[in-house]
């Protein structure tokens, strides 16, 4: 068995997690933190609804928001999709979507403040370069045999319309469509820097101890995205796209001086700016290297690997709950409903909270993201036993687990691991706007500080970064022959 | 332009010669079965044809090329998509113009499918799939029909039926055919491929299906 170049990876990465918990900083440090935890969920079990007509307007910004950024990235992903064939297209795409949406929220509240366009670009950019990648392998996969059957002279846009987009049409709703319940976690979570989103009011909630206003923001956020299905119709869409941008709300004016200034001398490296020569730059350079890139990758690092193969066993675990072969409906349903809470938490507001309830550390974030994760990973592992054929005397309870699921789960299990490494990492970076010290960590630091310069260095770094792992996992999903469909 | 010259045709596949070198005169009023069995490269030989006549043809494939998530009259109405401008083919996607629903409806009832102009391709059974891809073919109304295995999915009077309407239609065709009574009737010309070759080319007045059979051994 540990000849299998599968398992030889997935022990090669439990190992690394190892040597990471080592170096990491794990640790709870609030003197009361189960007295917390229990408050927090006493508040969710008494939600309320009333205190405040706030929550009902950041509700509906966030709905707002998520329809605004994700139409037009989608809009703007379908155009880069036709011409993604080329390199320059593809880098292009794959810059923009390693940069969280909520780096990008923070780059154009420096120079938009806090207009609504702020909100909409910080969605709407980073989808369209997912959009791109996603609505181009649909495309590629169309069957090409129709547009050589044309007769010669047909036009370009005609042919396209013709023999590509129908098949590929009921995919590209199916992915549109969950894009938007991933639009409406990015849109809740651009609260926390400000927007008028549900993010906004959690934190105001949080902070001054009102774990039943919290615990009503979550519910009614769980509602909102369990009833997807019931209120996103293609009736009604049109409407929707229609009130959305009116339902942004006004925010404030942008000031053209500060685009301006943002752009000629803010993220102009200040040696540059102040003309002091290459040598001055170098150890600007150097400096923000060595006290704050590499800490901050270093720490972003050991969170994704600890937090990777955290998900990994939580998604093992949590796959029975909802799968055919154990437990009666009564069981599935309550496996179902822990795994979209689970799934439906965007990783940013578990982590807050929990930080909140346990005080900074690692230990927060790692719980967050293998809690996200591995409820969208055990969903889908799920999801795939009802298609497994066992043989009629299959064995029962553990051994049923051990020897005929996980087995035959096992290489979808990874593929979807190593498909969500890169998003994982991404997470990780934006948590340290939190208190942890991962690269979002300098960014925000360098942001409080005015330091714009330094901080878009930074957010670069973070870029490649993501744009590196994203290469690994995509070689790594080459080299075991793993196949996956894409998650946010 | 509806007959034509080949000559020097080779094709090869992974390496190894499926096709030629072999040379073929097509004349106007030509209406050839190719017959052989299958792995003869009729398949081949009916695509090289299609290039050759730079895809000036009315060609029904073997895999029909239909664009399963349209409806049958989306799929017929393709074969004259080069005979309108963009914006009209585009409204057509949303709402087809009366003229060419009468038109594409005339020929599905000729086919006798003509209550499936609205099904979707995907919905329908093999041999209406094939019947939509014929009827693209005769709505293109190119000079010259390339049909490749045309009839294999449709029962013995539906078949005759259709190599009827397709001898109608176009006074020259090349149809690969694995029935060779049909061959027999519906066409002018027999030409018969073995390994690659030409081991047959004679008017089908002076064949009987015992002269076609050895080419199958």
């Amino acid at each position: 068995m540990y000849n299998s170049p599968v398992v030889r990876t997935s022990l090669i990465f439990v190992a690394i997690a190892i040597l990471g918990l080592f170096v990491s900083d794990i640790a709870i440090t609030t003197s009361n933190p189960w007295r917390d935890l229990g408050n927090f969920f006493l508040g969710i079990l008494t939600p309320d609804f009333f205190s405040s007509e706030g929550l009902m307007t950041a509700l509906l910004r966030t709905v707002a928001f998520a329809f605004v950024g994700v139409t037009l990235g989608s809009v703007s992903g379908f155009f880069l999709a036709l011409v993604y064939r080329f390199l320059p297209v593809r880098i292009f795409c794959s810059f923009i979507r390693a940069i969280h949406e909520l780096f990008w929220a923070l780059i154009f509240l420096q120079f938009f403040g806090f207009h609504p366009l702020t909100g909409v670009l910080a969605i709407a950019i980073p989808y369209a370069g997912i959009f791109a990648k996603v609505y181009s392998e649909i495309l590629d996969e169309a069957d090409p045999e129709p547009g050589r059957l044309l007769p010669p002279g047909t036009g370009v846009i005609t042919s396209f319309l013709y023999t590509r987009i129908p098949d590929c049409w009921a995919q590209m709703r199916t992915y549109t469509s969950y894009r938007l319940e991933c639009g409406l976690r990015s849109s809740a979570i651009l609260g926390f820097v400000g927007l008028p989103t549900l993010g906004f009011y959690l934190e105001a909630s949080f902070s001054q101890g009102l774990y039943s206003d919290a615990g009503a923001m979550l519910i009614l956020f769980y509602v909102l995205i369990a009833t997807i299905p019931l209120w996103v119709r293609p009736k009604l869409l049109p409407v929707y796209l229609l009130a959305a941008p009116f339902l942004l709300g006004d925010g404030m004016p942008i000031v053209w001086g500060n685009v301006k200034r943002f752009f000629t001398e803010d993220i102009i490296p200040a040696p540059i700016r102040h003309g002091d020569g290459m040598v001055a730059l170098g150890s600007w350079f150097n400096d923000l290297l060595v006290n704050e890139a590499l800490p901050g990758i270093w720490n972003t690092v050991v969170l994704t690997q600890i937090a990777l193969v955290a998900t990994g066993i939580l998604s093992l675990l949590a796959f029975p709950l909802i799968s055919v072969q154990f437990g009666g409906p009564v069981r599935r349903t309550f496996g179902h409903v822990v795994l979209v809470i689970a799934r439906s938490t965007p990783e940013y507001i578990l982590a807050y909270i929990l930080l909140q309830l346990w005080g900074p550390s690692m230990l927060p974030a790692i719980v967050a993201l293998a809690l996200h994760n591995g409820g969208i990973i055990g969903h889908l592992l799920g999801r795939q036993t009802r298609t497994l054929q066992l043989r009629p005397d299959a064995s029962k309870g553990l051994n049923l687990y051990a020897w005929e699921l996980v087995p035959r789960l096992y290489r979808s299990f990874l593929a979807f691991l190593f498909y969500r490494w890169e998003i994982i990492m991404r997470e990780t970076a934006i948590l340290g706007i939190l208190g942890i010290y991962t690269l979002g960590f300098y960014v925000d630091s360098a942001i409080q500080n005015i330091r714009f310069d330094r901080a878009m260095v930074l957010i670069l770094i973070t870029a490649l970064l993501n744009i590196g792992i994203d290469t690994l996992g995509r070689y790594i999903r080459r080299k075991l022959a793993l196949q996956t469909i894409p998650t946010c | 332009m509806s007959g034509f010259e080949l000559s020097g045709l080779t094709a090869s596949f992974g390496g190894e010669r499926v096709i030629g070198p072999l040379s073929l005169s097509i004349r106007p009023g030509d209406q050839v079965a190719l017959v052989g069995k299958s792995g003869a490269g009729k398949s081949t030989l009916i695509r090289l044809i299609h290039d050759q006549v730079n895809r000036n043809s009315s060609l029904v494939p073997q895999d029909l090329g239909l664009v399963n998530a349209l409806p049958v009259f989306h799929n017929v109405f393709m074969g004259q998509l080069d005979q309108h401008p963009t914006w009209y083919n585009t409204l057509t996607l949303a709402r087809p113009f009366r003229a060419d629903r009468t038109a594409v409806s005339a020929l599905l009832a000729e086919l006798g499918m003509a209550e499936k102009l609205w099904t979707a391709t995907a919905s329908l059974s093999g041999g209406q799939r094939q019947r939509v891809a014929i009827a693209r073919a005769m709505y293109r109304n190119a000079p010259l029909l390339l049909a490749d295995e045309p009839v294999s999915a449709l029962d013995g009077p539906m078949a005759k039926l259709v190599m009827g309407l397709m001898r109608e239609r176009f006074s020259t065709s090349v149809i690969a055919l694995h029935d060779v009574n049909l061959a027999l009737t519906y066409c002018n010309r027999i030409i018969g491929i073995q390994d690659g070759q030409v081991a047959l080319d004679e008017p089908s007045e002076h064949l009987a299906p015992s002269d076609i059979l050895p080419l199958y051994d």
